[in-house]
């Protein structure tokens, strides 16, 4: 569904998608090619969640992300050259290569953190509305977690404060564990939850709580939108459960692009789709279906989608460009910055 | 004597106390952390699934689950994985665990183990690269073990499934691929029984964990320049062999100590105080401590190598001590 706003937002929420998809298989490639950035998390296949929420952020808000930050950070208007710096560990990152893939943080984007340890969101993200609480700012904290962080009690701890403090969060739950396969099986695990609806988890703390199609756009913006609409209006903290099918990319245990680089052309020529993980890009990939509505409701055609990610790509080139010929930072300065 | 890889002897020792005792639980499996290795414990899975459990990420939850299994008569083996999460769990280890048998004054048992991968991993950044052990041993009741070698991490394994005290197991990832002897027959090492790595005559290296590989390099390096080192590895940190250390200084009178922790407050502070306060009379010149810069640690690779303890920076310490 296409959300209900002018076709040039419509338009740069696309392109926020693409850029965040260009810019991780981007950085997939890297890593293939003998690049070192560590262990790593790629936001493949969950850019209908992350951009449209973003796209409701005012200037004094907030965002806590997790160790699968790049679409979050990207969404939120970070610079994909000093992104790709900081993944890379060069001295022109945002945090100087201290912080690498899991820890990239932009303050002045009101980027508050990147935890790399689970379910560490949630309270830093109430805490942050708590700030605006008190400070009276009217501005919202926007959380987001994977469906494994529900799986620690620092999650519920934190959910109960912000219900009985009325906090202006909005916990989004992004639940990439659908057809996820064990561990077992030699692939990464989904989360292990006794609960069978996440949503029911909140709503006995009285939080106001949906689960929508987390590979809708139009969907996510509508209840993001509400929950942002009572947290600015003193309501206190809404859940959100947007559910997706975990993307190829993201089975393993190591980022690979096991269906090869994403074609837009598979939005309007099904055909061309390989055969290796069909469904997904027929019917879950929520950026490819994005594509179609597009295409559907006459906002782009396939000449103007193409052009659009000619010019992407050639800013992601360009952003690889840059992190690859910064420098790494000097030595010395790993002693710098423990306090402030 | 066979040659095994560090991770293959792991294996061999975490399925022979299975076998022996049906009270072994595995909480948790990914005792090989990412490495490639990991497809070892498929073995386990196989023989013994109603043993092995997976689990949610839930550490608060799992390690008092273990504790509590373990007063309640089960000898539950729990993999934190990364070391830094135990720190999730610090209420359930610091504060349960380890003053259970204390404060009960002696009537609860709790031999769990907890197992840590601690250490500069690479690319680990600030939240996956923790050595926590000197924290933990900051909590009197837990009892502290650090392997170096496939033949330790097997005896000491084996040693760890006998007592019952709780136990922090400390392993490190870049130890899997080491290779070395390891006996045929079973072999249990006793805590408190440190290792004498390497004799030498002129300057003792006390050094742990991955800490005790680079040391053994380092001193190659050092008896090219005519200078003889004794490696000692105390293996278990709780209980201390004491004696093994400063018998070695006795003999040498310097003292270098290379371990993965922070400076301050680290393992290396703590032996080097108990050689202050013990040894004092041997020693010829001033202790000498090799451990990380007192800062996090950062993602960059040449920052990581600025503050992390390498085989240079401990050669570079025994030199300015021979000088």
């Amino acid at each position: 569904m296409v959300p209900d706003v002018s076709r040039e937002k419509i338009l740069v929420l696309f392109r926020t998608m693409l850029t965040i998809r260009r810019f991780e298989e981007a950085l997939i490639k890297l890593t293939k090619s003998g690049v070192s950035v560590g262990h790593f998390h790629v936001y493949i296949g969950q850019e209908c969640t992350g951009a449209p929420t973003l796209s409701l952020y005012e200037p004094g808000d907030t965002v806590v992300s997790t160790h699968r930050n790049h679409g979050h950070l990207l969404a939120r208007g970070a610079d994909p050259g000093r992104l790709m710096a900081e993944i890379l560990g060069r001295a022109t990152g945002y945090n100087k290569g201290k912080g690498g893939t899991l820890h990239v943080t932009v303050r002045e984007l009101g980027f508050l953190s990147s935890s790399g340890i689970v379910g560490e969101s949630l309270p830093l993200a109430t805490g942050a509305a708590f700030a605006a609480k008190q400070k009276k700012t009217g501005c919202v904290s926007f959380c987001f977690f994977g469906d494994g962080a529900l799986e620690e009690g620092v999650s519920y701890e934190s959910m109960n404060l912000a219900a009985l403090w009325s906090l202006p969060v909005i916990y989004l739950c992004e639940n990439n564990s659908e057809e996820a396969l064990a561990t077992s099986a030699g692939e990464y695990p989904g989360s292990t939850i006794a609960i069978p609806e996440l949503t029911t988890l909140a709503k006995t703390f009285n939080i106001p709580a949906v689960a929508v199609d987390g590979a809708d756009v139009g969907e996510v913006y509508r209840a993001v939108r509400e929950a942002v609409g009572r947290a600015r209006a003193g309501q206190g903290p809404s859940f959100i459960e947007a559910k997706t099918v975990r993307s190829p990319v993201t089975r393993f245990l190591w980022p690979d692009l096991v269906a090869g680089e994403m074609n837009l052309e598979w939005a309007w020529s099904r055909e061309t789709i390989p055969h290796a993980y069909k469904e997904w890009h027929e019917s879950q990939d929520g950026l490819l279906r994005f594509t179609r509505e597009l295409l559907q409701a006459c906002l782009m055609t396939p000449d103007t989608l193409l052009q659009m990610d000619r010019d992407v790509r050639a800013e992601m080139e360009k952003a690889v460009e840059y992190a690859q010929e910064s420098p790494y930072p000097d030595p010395q300065s790993a002693l710098d910055d423990v306090f402030v | 004597m066979r040659e095994l890889s560090y991770a293959e002897a792991k294996v061999e020792a975490l399925y022979e106390m299975m076998q022996a005792d049906e009270r072994v639980t595995l909480i948790g499996n990914f005792f090989l952390g990412l490495s490639p290795k990991r497809t070892l414990l498929a073995r386990l899975r196989e023989q013994f699934p109603s043993r092995i459990f997976d689990l949610p990420i839930s550490e608060a939850g799992f390690c008092g689950l273990a504790t509590g299994a373990a007063m309640a008569g089960l000898r539950p083996i729990v993999d934190v994985q990364t070391a830094s999460f135990i720190f999730q769990a610090f209420p359930q280890v610091a504060n349960e665990a380890a003053n259970a048998c204390y404060m009960s004054g002696g009537q609860v048992h709790a031999p769990v183990i907890f197992h840590i991968l601690h250490g500069v991993r690479g690319g680990g950044a600030s939240q996956h690269s923790h050595s926590p052990q000197a924290m933990l041993w900051n909590a009197p009741g837990l009892e502290i073990v650090l392997p170096s070698s496939p033949r330790d991490v097997k005896g000491l394994l084996k040693a760890a499934a006998a007592r019952d005290n709780p136990v922090v197991f400390v392993d490190h990832a870049k130890l899997f691929e080491v290779k070395g002897p390891v006996p045929e027959k079973d072999e249990i090492i006793p805590f408190g029984q440190a290792d004498i790595k390497r004799p030498g005559r002129d300057v003792t290296l006390v050094a742990t964990s991955l800490m005790v590989q680079r040391a053994l390099k380092a001193s190659e390096e050092l008896a090219g320049k005519g200078i003889d080192v004794e490696v000692v590895d105390p293996r278990t940190l709780v209980p201390l062999d004491k004696k093994s250390i400063l018998d070695s200084v006795a003999k040498t009178g310097r003292l270098v100590i290379a371990d993965e922790c922070h400076r301050s407050c680290g393992v290396a502070a703590e032996l080097a105080a108990m050689v202050a306060e013990e040894g004092f009379v041997y020693l010829k010149a001033p202790i000498k401590r090799v451990a990380t810069l007192d800062v996090p640690i950062p993602f960059s690779r040449p920052l990581e190598a600025f503050v992390e303890v390498t085989e240079e920076k401990i050669v570079e310490a025994v030199l300015a001590l021979m000088r």
